[in-house]
């Protein structure tokens, strides 16, 4: 388990090859990056900054990532994400899962990202044509969070 | 009992406080929060019922009806928006 709260940048192909390296176990690496995007709510974003919570950021994340073993048969997993100011088109976040088959990887992938949306303390702060703003969460990410629970 | 308070995101910037350590006499986690909204102004605003806030204590998520140890290291923040 790899978890990085970091304002470097990072490279995927570096991560999975990281994941994979030496051993010949794994049957499957699926992975998410999410950007940084030029527009949100209607209006132009030239910049954001992120803020977090150091030492519960770290903590909410590796529950997340222990919530998923517990779930799925998993080899490997990284998050990394980042802080501090980004520009439209910089990556934010990495989540790479390790496992033997795809479907625990796709599955443990979209979990740990829906759940890091919802649980992890990081906030965004979004620069546009009419100034700073906070951004507010959002109903469908509590949705897709919501529909991991068991029933 | 004594409480280290931190504030976090949008919070933080309206209350124009990052952190305190305020001396506690309550139990739960509500009354932490029934006590800041009396200071009145943008803490009453900010905290009042029905505004979406977050706390948690010694890094965890809590709801409002948990009793605070004491020493215990109190955030309130607004929903999170990361990833």
């Amino acid at each position: 388990m790899k978890i990085l709260v970091q304002t470097e940048a990072f490279d995927l192909g570096t991560e999975v090859a990281a994941m994979s390296s030496g051993r010949t176990d794994i049957g499957a690496i699926a992975s998410f990056v999410g950007l940084a995007r030029d527009m949100n709510e209607s209006s132009g974003v030239a910049a954001m900054t992120l803020e977090h919570y150091p030492g519960m950021t770290e903590k909410a994340l590796a529950q997340l990532v222990d919530d998923a073993h517990a779930r799925w048969t998993l080899q490997d997993v990284t998050v990394i994400h980042r802080i501090g100011r980004l520009v439209p088109g910089d990556p934010i976040v990495l989540v790479a899962v390790a496992s033997r088959h795809r479907g625990e990887a796709f599955a443990a992938c979209e979990f740990i990202m829906d759940f890091l949306k919802t649980q992890a303390p990081f906030w965004k702060k979004e620069e546009t044509p009419d100034g700073e703003r906070w951004v507010e969460p959002r109903a469908s990410d509590n949705a897709a969070a919501a529909r991991w629970k068991r029933a | 009992m004594t409480l280290r308070i931190l504030y976090f995101a949008r919070l933080r910037e309206r209350f124009g406080l990052a952190e305190e350590t305020l001396a506690f006499d309550g139990a739960t986690a509500a009354d932490l929060v029934a006590l800041l909204q009396a200071r009145g102004g943008v803490w009453a605003e900010e905290l009042a019922e029905g505004r979406a806030f977050r706390v948690a204590v010694n890094q965890d998520i809590i709801a409002l009806d948990t009793a605070l140890p004491d020493h215990a290291e109190v955030a309130i923040f607004p929903p999170v928006t990361g990833g």
